[in-house]
């Protein structure tokens, strides 16, 4: 028998005949389908109101020139918004994503772990050549403790060819929660001294699991990956670390703790797994740093270490 | 209560396209979970099941002609449509040789797929039974719905039927497998409609007037491969002529906005959108069996992860007719949702909350006619992400219900 029938036969889900129901089969004759015309629908010339779960109505003011734009009948919807943007809509949210991911850059720690929690506010404006520039207010939230705090920010996302990483400045001042300190020491001492190297994978496991020794090497993994994801991130992006495939600690330099890092990150408007090389450096006093950043080709065949 | 009629699809890597007809006494709801079930009648000796690939119109009409001779008893499990899709057809004994005769003089190309499709279905039962013997088959309390599972563990869902004539409100969850918290919810699901029917009001007074279909494993190639190999796999698994990369996206693949800016056009891509709209055979059977129930009042799609609630259109920017309606229904459902453990979701149509995309479920569905067509991005925000620990199966699927709820029973109570 082919294999392919195998395991066919093999994605089985039993279903129990209600008793005394008596089974037959039935095949349907196949139906085609008629492709269905697209039909242009016209543009609306006057704002559109939409109400998307922010707590006040916003309309989004669209400028003339967009609007003629948007009367070609296309289905390509890259028109950049301009002026007040709805808070939770993607733009907004894909350029506040960028602010979180360069809090952690600076912030970021193995017990501290920023994430986006809210947009309130937002516009946008165009550069002309230098881009396009974001200002945006957020709450964001320690994902290991809970905190959340508000700030404002401003991204600037740069034009032109070259392109380049997004840049990023804010009113965040530092972390209000500062008992983290005593359990980085503590972790840092651990590391250093201790004559085993840490090694680790799958942070976390296919169910989601992490030993809870490994819980500041994963939050680490998140923190460094902010690096990578904030300089490949665009308008057209929006970024989170799916899993720490391996983490394997060096030996301590400079008082820096190092580990090689292996990463997945999720590019969410893609929908890509894409898998990166790093290498983090920590210490209290530091913070974390990340170098040596590589990107790994996609691996069609490949088969993933995956420990169940 | 009363006697009814269900017809659950059932479908199976792009081989065959099964269909079982069962009659009920209890309620109407009808769960499927997809699968191929083996033929009730056990008179397959010897007959083979050939996968025959036309390469022309000639050899197209020359098949034609085979399906149309009534004496060979031939039956077409996947009929004659064009050159690239190859055709299917169980041959009993005593047609083989007139057919692979007919087949040798037009020159048409075929391979035995099953050479003894009796053998098949023997070997096929005997596991079967052997999984039931393994787990108490009919008892939903025994399964632990707070833990992920296989599709062998899950196979031993109970279930019961509906009618087909009713209106009907459609859920699946698990279309794209790497999305575990879905599949474990409408796991849930289907253990609360049964345990739940004749004791929530609400629910009984849906299901005494509407019929409930859910498809839990809506892709189990992709399901059984990120337990096997790849945790983050999305896709069908179905190779792609021409490429090494395998898969198509089957929220991509449906025809709505086909062909258009939100998809990808490469095989290798995680959205690639495939060769043709249905072309995956998960998402013809749900178009056709959609298309064939008609009645159909309800369409949710669940995914994960974001919170989010999302409407048409995912194709295109403007807003569908039905905007206002599905966006304050929306608004209810997630402020429900919220009510059980302070879950925060955001909602609106697809394209302004998430991104562009063309070829989606819903905008499909929702052109068909089906107003109420939602898609659920369930937890996290991206913590865990596609990895969610097993501990929050059980609050995401109660917190959803809220909301699932809400969209059931207006639609129940808002018929058009």
């Amino acid at each position: 028998m082919s294999p392919a029938l195998m395991r066919v036969l093999r994605v089985v889900v039993l279903l129990s005949a209600v008793r005394g129901a008596p089974l037959a089969t039935v095949t349907l004759p196949p139906v085609i389908l008629e492709p269905v015309p697209l039909e242009p629908v016209p543009v609306p010339s006057e704002p559109v109101r939409v109400d998307s779960g922010a707590d006040q109505n916003i309309s989004i003011p669209i400028n003339t020139e967009q609007q003629q734009q948007q009367q070609q009948v296309s289905l390509d919807v890259d028109v950049m918004l301009t002026g007040e943007l709805n808070p939770n809509h993607y733009p907004a949210r894909r350029a506040a994503q960028v602010v979180l991911h360069h809090l952690n850059t600076r912030y970021g720690s193995p017990y501290w772990w920023g994430a986006l929690r809210q947009v309130h506010k937002a516009t946008a404006e165009a550069l002309g050549d230098s881009g396009r520039k974001y200002s945006l207010e957020v709450t964001l939230q320690d994902q290991i403790s809970g905190t959340k705090e508000t700030c404002t920010a401003e991204v600037v996302f740069p034009g032109g060819p070259a392109g380049g990483p997004p840049q990023v400045t804010t009113s965040y001042e530092g972390k209000s929660e500062i008992n983290t300190q005593a359990q980085e020491e503590a972790l840092y001492n651990q590391y250093n001294t201790s004559q085993n190297l840490l090694s680790g994978h799958n942070l976390p496991d296919s169910y989601g699991h992490v030993a809870p020794g490994m819980e500041p090497f994963w939050h680490l993994g998140g923190v460094a990956s902010s690096f990578v994801m904030l300089k490949e991130s665009s308008e057209n992006t929006l970024y989170n670390m799916a899993q720490v495939v391996s983490v394997t600690q060096l030996a301590t330099e400079n008082n820096q703790l190092r580990f090689n890092y292996d990463v997945l990150l999720h590019e969410m408007v893609s929908q890509e797994i894409i898998h990166w090389k790093l290498l983090a450096s920590w210490s209290p006093q530091e913070g974390v740093k990340a170098s040596q950043m590589e990107l790994l080709p996609k691996c069609h065949h490949c088969e993933p270490p995956q420990e169940h | 209560m009363g006697v009814c009629v269900c017809v659950c699809v059932c479908v199976c890597v792009c081989v065959c396209v099964c269909v079982l007809m069962c009659v009920c006494v209890n309620g109407c709801v009808c769960v499927c979970v997809c699968a191929c079930v083996r033929a009730c009648v056990r008179v397959f000796t010897r007959h083979q099941v050939l996968r025959i690939s036309a390469k022309d119109e000639l050899q197209l009409s020359a098949l034609r002609d085979l399906e149309a001779l009534d004496h060979l008893q031939l039956d077409i499990w996947i009929g004659v449509r064009d050159v690239s899709t190859p055709v299917d057809i169980r041959v009993p004994a005593f047609s083989l040789s007139t057919v692979k005769s007919h087949l040798d003089y037009y020159e048409i190309q075929y391979s035995i797929m099953i050479r003894d499709l009796q053998v098949a279905l023997d070997e096929e039962a005997e596991e079967m039974d052997a999984a039931t013997r393994d787990v108490e088959p009919r008892n939903t309390d025994a399964f632990d719905y707070s833990r992920y599972h296989t599709i062998e563990e899950a196979r031993n869902q109970p279930f019961s039927t509906g009618g087909t004539s009713r209106p009907a409100i459609w859920l699946d969850t698990g279309i794209h497998s790497r999305e575990w918290v879905t599949q474990a919810s409408g796991t849930w699901f289907a253990k609360n409609i049964v345990d739940t029917y004749g004791k929530d009001q609400v629910l009984t007074a849906i299901l005494d007037k509407m019929d409930i279909f859910l498809e839990i494993v809506t892709n189990p190639d992709g399901f059984a491969y990120t337990h096997s190999k790849n945790r983050m796999w999305r896709k069908t698994r179905k190779p792609n002529p021409g490429s090494s990369c395998v898969g198509v996206d089957p929220n991509r693949n449906w025809d709505a906005g086909f062909g258009g800016a939100g998809a990808s056009s490469s095989p290798c891509s995680e959205t690639y959108r495939g060769p043709s709209a249905n072309s995956e055979s998960e998402v013809k059977a749900i178009v056709d069996f959609v298309k064939s129930h008609g009645n159909m009042k309800a369409f949710v799609s669940i995914h994960a992860y974001s919170q989010m609630l999302l409407f048409p259109y995912g194709f295109t920017k403007s807003p569908a007719r039905d905007h206002g309606e599905l966006n304050e229904l929306a608004k209810k459902a997630i402020t429900n949702l919220a009510s059980l453990y302070g879950t925060r979701y955001r909602y609106g149509s697809i394209i302004n909350t998430i991104y562009q995309a063309s070829g989606g479920t819903i905008d499909w569905t929702y052109d068909q006619g089906i107003k109420y067509s939602y898609t659920f991005e369930l937890r996290d925000t991206g913590r865990y992400g596609f990895i969610l620990p097993a501990n929050q199966i059980l609050p995401t699927a109660k917190e959803t219900w809220l909301a699932l709820m809400t969209i059931m029973d207006h639609s129940s109570r808002n018929s058009y």
